[in-house]
């Protein structure tokens, strides 16, 4: 009888034991549907967009300064990455001076120096450099193309000297990718091979790809900021393009976790047990509009197409997944302030604006696409909103076309189209820079920038040259919001939504944070 | 019929050049820049021609095709422009997925479709013939990617029996036919994709058969005493030349992918390709799965007159 109960005891701690052990060694797996059509390529500027950004350059590669992702009340903002700190030289305005986090190891075992910047810095920028990538180079020199070189100060300090005084050159090195000097000079600085062996410095390593169908990443165990080391084994990124598909994919369990689910989905998401994340961030559904050719030169026509449209409406339309969009940034954002208008539904105000001017009924021609990037629902929006600055006083007409198309239009500027009085590109507006200044600088003027419909001011220009020179948060703050105030009181663009980017989550993920950010950090989430 | 093989392949080539430059210079004619995707939004003119040129975009378009074709007999199609592999390679990856799924869906369109449309053919007008009409009726008005979309909420979402997306639980690399947890990721997508094939054939299949009942030398086989599954024989192959030129053409639509239907199922073959390669506007992946496509097409075509031939020597010396 005695032996009887030793083996049975024995028997069941064991089984115990391989329970346990087998709980051990479960890898818990986070799987990701995206929106893109592919998996965005690893070598270091991703493609697709934002959300290239977000799921792969993020989470392989590190930047100089990253975005503090770890709350969504407020709109997010740049923390310390590589760098440590950063600060302009007091006898240089164009010198910035970089301290590099040390004991930052690459995916590959080698150190991360200060050489490794200077190298990273001739990829993007010097032709004969060998590892120098065109394409590359094209991704990031709107954000890189002020460096006028970098030097290395000591074992962890470096300089980047722009070519302009630039206060808001910090936010600009948030975009900038480091990848391994190691790995690539290893692969004889053949991309294509490195793509198959991407080695950065950030919180997943690079597993294995399947191209078209899936990027795996791993756990970096010895990433350097120990509270976000992945909270799960495995992240596995898979291009769903399809709204639909996404959907079936989370309620049939084969993903996690899926981006931008439709509005019309949602219900049958959350009856299901899905959890719905969502919350304003720096995208805006607007229209850039033509300051030189058509009726929108005239600022009251600009402020009656603002107080026609009835953004409740349209918030409607979307089943309540959207801000009303009374401004350029979301009202979280640090340097929205106070505008002295606001563009709330006002159609008798918006007619006797338009009468003012002798532009009534005003014609007024919006180019518009079939879909894209962010382009929330365009056709039905697009006809709402023309139905309401039609019931003012304007006379709409809608030029519809494929979204390569409209960024045709969008890219050269108002001079290529003079016909068209607006472009409704949704933008993103991560940083004061891409909110508000490329918008409204003279400098900016398309091609060269985004200024699609030439605004210009020197009123305007004048503060942006300030801001340009505030190396004081403070002071910067204070102008950019002025910046922000002026744009909204001489309405610069006819603003209609904030997106709110919703996410569908299944049960058995936690701990996911929504930022207000295209960004967002997949490290915190347990995947019970 | 060697000769007339010879004479067949000869008329292939330049239909085959026909294509290759019909295929490279729609991808131009369609508004949007290659580049446009690849770049930020603010990129600078000066960005734009540097990266222009670094790719041939700058070169005069007869220039870049005289450069593409030269490189394309060499089997070599360029680079992807969105991700930088030889497109070569996604190419025949992409192929290679798409033949399972249109291998399946002929299987089953095929069988059943030449089935059910011969017993209709041959009891024209009976319950059976109604019936069939009804099925072909149904399988060539709805549109597959709404079938797709309701086998996905009926099989996926609701009884949860079948999966929804993607090639199995590891992606094509691990992909094995005969593994039950892959081969039911082909299930849904074979079914979708057979609906119009099945359509088309049975009727097709149908009333060549029907037809071919009608004709005097049926009458004659009767009266020499045949038996009527002898009788149905030889009403099968006066009809098959008639039945084989649409089969012909509907494998070379099942060949060349469905767009919507690999776009919903997440199936990465040639569709699946084609749609991103549009949305991106990658050109190199664009044109050369264009090309690789209607060569396909071509050659179908070209088996199909072979096997036409065949069947009924007549058409040789038509």
């Amino acid at each position: 009888m005695k032996t009887l109960k030793r083996l049975a005891a024995a028997v069941s701690v064991t089984a115990g034991l391989a329970m346990a052990g087998q709980a051990a060694n479960a890898e818990s797996v986070l799987r990701v549907a995206m929106t893109a059509g592919d998996i965005p390529i690893v070598i270091g500027q991703p493609d697709q967009g934002f959300e290239g950004y977000r799921f792969v350059g993020y989470n392989l590669y590190d930047t100089l300064t990253l975005w503090d992702l770890s709350q969504g009340e407020t709109a997010a903002d740049i923390k310390p990455g590589l760098a440590t700190s950063w600060k302009i030289d007091p006898n240089d305005n164009k010198r910035w001076l970089i301290t590099l986090r040390e004991g930052v190891k690459w995916h590959d075992g080698c150190d991360f120096v200060p050489e490794d910047v200077v190298w990273n810095f001739e990829r993007i920028s010097k032709e004969d450099a060998p590892q120098f990538n065109v394409k590359q180079f094209g991704m990031i020199r709107n954000r890189t193309g002020n460096i006028d070189k970098v030097e290395v100060l000591g074992d962890h300090d470096i300089a980047i000297v722009t070519k302009t005084p630039d206060a808001l050159f910090p936010y600009q090195l948030s975009y900038w990718y480091m990848i391994s000097k190691c790995r690539l000079t290893e692969l004889n600085n053949d991309y294509e091979a490195y793509a198959n062996a991407p080695s950065g410095t950030g919180p997943y390593k690079f597993d294995k790809i399947v191209p078209q169908e899936r990027l795996e990443l791993v756990k970096n165990e010895g990433y350097w900021d120990k509270g976000r080391v992945p909270k799960h084994d495995r992240l596995v990124l898979i291009p769903m393009p399809e709204a639909t598909t996404r959907a079936a994919a989370l309620l049939s369990g084969e993903v996690d976790f899926i981006e931008a689910p439709s509005p019309d989905t949602i219900p049958r998401l959350e009856s299901a047990g899905m959890q719905i994340v969502t919350r304003a961030y720096p995208h805006n559904w607007s229209y850039q509009l033509n300051f030189v050719d058509g009726n929108f030169k005239h600022k009251e026509v600009r402020q009656a197409a603002n107080y026609a449209l009835n953004r409740p409406e349209v918030k409607a339309l979307l089943n309540g997944y959207m801000v009303e969009g009374y401004t350029n940034v979301p009202p979280s954002t640090p340097y929205h302030g106070t505008p002295s208008v606001k563009y709330e539904y006002n159609p008798e105000k918006a007619t006797e604006l338009l009468k003012s001017v002798d532009c009534y009924p005003c014609k007024i021609t919006l180019a518009i696409s079939t879909s894209g990037s962010g382009q929330m629902q365009p056709l039905p929006m697009n006809e709402l909103v023309k139905s309401q600055l039609d019931a003012a006083g304007f006379e709409t007409e809608l030029k519809v076309m494929d979204w390569n198309a409209l960024l045709d239009v969008g890219r050269p500027g108002r001079e290529k189209n003079p016909d068209i009085d607006g472009i409704n590109i949704s933008r993103a507006l991560q940083d004061p820079f891409s909110a508000l200044i490329r918008h409204v600088y003279t400098k900016q003027h398309a091609p060269k920038g985004s200024n699609w419909g030439h605004y210009s001011n020197p009123e305007v220009d004048a503060l942006i040259d300030e801001i340009y020179l505030a190396f004081d948060p403070a002071v910067r703050l204070e102008k950019l919001t002025k910046l922000h105030e002026l744009m909204v009181e001489e309405a610069t663009l006819l603003w209609v939504a904030h997106d709110v980017n919703p996410r569908a989550l299944a049960p058995n993920v936690k701990g996911f944070v929504q930022a207000q950010s295209w960004f967002q950090d997949l490290t915190p989430i347990v995947v019970e | 019929m060697t000769a007339y093989i010879i004479r067949r392949l000869m008329y292939a080539i330049p239909i085959a050049f026909g294509v290759s430059i019909v295929c490279f210079a729609l991808v131009y004619i369609a508004p949007g820049d290659p580049l446009q995707t690849i770049l930020p939004e603010d990129a600078s003119e000066e960005t734009i021609m540097m990266v222009k040129k670094a790719y041939g975009f700058d070169k005069p378009i007869p220039v870049q095709y005289a450069i593409w074709l030269g490189k394309v007999l060499t089997g070599d199609f360029g680079i992807s422009i969105a991700t930088g592999r030889p497109v070569t390679d996604e190419i025949f990856k992409a192929l290679g997925n798409t033949i399972l799924l249109a291998a399946g869906a002929v299987l089953v369109a095929f069988t059943l479709a030449f089935s059910i449309g011969t017993i209709a053919g041959y009891r024209v007008g009976s319950f059976i013939d109604r019936a069939v009409t009804g099925i072909a009726v149904i399988g060539v008005s709805v549109p597959n990617y709404w079938l797709g979309i309701v086998l996905v909420i009926v099989f996926a979402v609701e009884l949860n029996v079948l999966p929804a997306t993607g090639m199995g639980p590891r992606g094509s690399d691990s992909f094995n036919i005969f593994e039950w947890s892959n081969f039911r990721h082909m299930i849904m997508p074979i079914v979708t994709l057979s609906l119009i094939p099945i359509g088309i054939i049975a009727r097709t299949t149908r009333s060549a058969v029907a037809e071919v009942l009608n004709q005097d030398f049926v009458e004659t086989l009767r009266a020499k005493g045949l038996m009527e599954t002898e009788i149905l024989l030889h009403v099968i192959k006066n009809s098959l030349p008639q039945v084989l030129a649409v089969m012909g053409l509907q494998f070379g639509y099942l060949m060349g992918g469905s767009i919507l239907v690999e776009t919903i199922f997440t199936w990465p073959g040639s569709g699946f390709l084609l749609n991103k390669a549009i949305l991106t506007r990658d050109l190199p992946v664009l044109q050369g799965t264009i090309l690789v496509l209607a060569i396909i097409f071509v050659a179908t075509n070209l088996v199909i007159d072979l096997l036409q031939t065949a069947v009924d020597p007549r058409l040789k010396r038509s």
